[in-house]
């Protein structure tokens, strides 16, 4: 009688599960990866934007406060893009001829917006109030990073669930006195005195991480 | 089947990221201009608009609290070009910017709190309406601590208490 089982029955199925195994892992590890990545949270790419402007030059050489231009982000869900007559507040005298600022002045002499691209987006399905969060003491620097040194604008962390959850489980490092809340560099603290601060300005305005995890809170 | 449920769960997934609504500064192709912030139609009130204009139209009594908000927004909306210290020497004029004048000129020192609020509210000269920045009461805020500038404007630092002139001491190094 025939053997029905040949000598390398065995072998095959074996290969087969050690490489279903490896192959398994690679994905999660890759996948793992994949999603922390800049490719996928665009952390550090630099969008194409209408105008190339400059958040060094106006934020940082000039020292122009944030809220000069987003002057919705105490009060409003959304920061707030400045209108074109803003721009033009100062570039309807200095920079008048720039080849550069054609769109902006195209814009006022047409009364269409300008179209810039989307840099910090979230999800629809994430609730997000820029006003808390400044009323608070969550300092712009915190999320947009050094925004302040940035010539062409790019998104300076991961908007991730896992970025938000970070601070909304443990706050206290990350909060810094509200009246300074658009102060990019915050070298001078330590971490003993972010902690300190954190910890009062946490008791003073009742913020209970136990709860700021609760699904409700950025999803409604 | 299966292979369905999967394809509708996936769509569900993008549907839930970019759901069929219109946020801030999103486009909207429903509309000729492609915005989905429409300007009002014309003769529209702004809801909330009679409390508005009777801010603006009635002075705050002067608190310590309405000049700190004073000095806050100032920072914001007008040092850029009117200067720290309210002499008209900003960054802006430096790069160019018809300077504005100093907040120690007589004339500014005479002109009543409602002018500076008007003059934030509409603009005046090269000065752009500040009127969509700076909200009614905070343009009050700002007229108080324009007067707290001239004051300043206009003392010799000798004139200052033992304490503040070693803080300006200390300022100045």
């Amino acid at each position: 009688m025939p053997q029905i089982f040949t000598p390398s029955a065995d072998t095959w199925p074996r290969v087969g599960v050690g490489l279903g195994i490896v192959a398994v892992t690679a994905a999660i590890l890759l996948g793992a990866g994949l999603v922390q990545s800049a490719y996928v949270t665009s952390v550090d790419w630099v969008v194409d934007q209408p105008v190339p402007f400059s958040h060094l030059h106006h934020a940082g050489e000039l020292g122009i406060d944030c809220r000069y231009c987003h002057a919705g982000v105490e009060s409003a869900p959304n920061a707030g893009l400045p209108a074109t007559e803003v721009c033009m507040t100062c570039h309807s005298q200095i920079w008048t001829g720039a080849p550069m600022l054609a769109p902006v002045r195209e814009s006022l002499a047409k009364g269409e917006p300008l179209r810039w691209n989307r840099v910090a987006r979230l999800p629809d399905y994430a609730y997000f109030d820029h006003s808390i969060h400044v009323s608070r003491g969550v300092p712009c620097v915190e999320c947009h990073g050094r925004v302040d040194e940035m010539p062409l604008m790019k998104r300076g962390e991961p908007f991730t669930m896992a970025f938000c959850l970070d601070c909304h489980r443990d706050p206290a490092p990350h909060l810094r006195p509200p009246d300074q809340v658009t102060r990019m560099d915050w070298s001078d603290w330590t971490a003993e005195r972010a902690a300190d601060y954190g910890r009062r300005a946490m008791e003073a305005h009742h913020i209970e991480p136990s709860r700021l995890d609760d699904c409700g809170v950025c999803h409604r | 089947m299966r292979r369905a449920t999967l394809l509708l769960l996936a769509l569900a997934a993008c549907e839930m990221a970019d759901q069929p609504r219109y946020d801030a500064y999103e486009p909207a192709p429903l509309f000729p201009n492609g915005a989905s912030v429409q300007p009002p139609p014309e003769g529209a009130v702004a809801r909330g608009y009679p409390a508005r204009a009777a801010t603006l139209a009635t002075r705050p009594p002067l608190t310590p609290a309405l000049l700190d908000r004073g000095r806050e927004r100032y920072a914001i909306a007008c040092v850029p070009c009117h200067g720290i210290a309210g002499d008209g020497d900003g960054v802006v004029p430096s790069r160019g910017f018809p300077p504005p004048p100093s907040f120690a000129e007589p004339r500014l020192r005479a002109a009543p709190a409602a002018t500076i609020v008007d003059v934030i509210t509409h603009g005046h000269g090269v000065m752009y309406s500040y009127a969509d920045r700076v909200a009614p009461a905070d343009r009050w805020a700002i007229a108080a601590y324009v007067r707290a500038l001239q004051t300043s404007l206009g003392t010799p630092a000798a004139d200052l208490p033992e304490a503040d002139r070693a803080k300006l001491a200390e300022a100045g190094r």
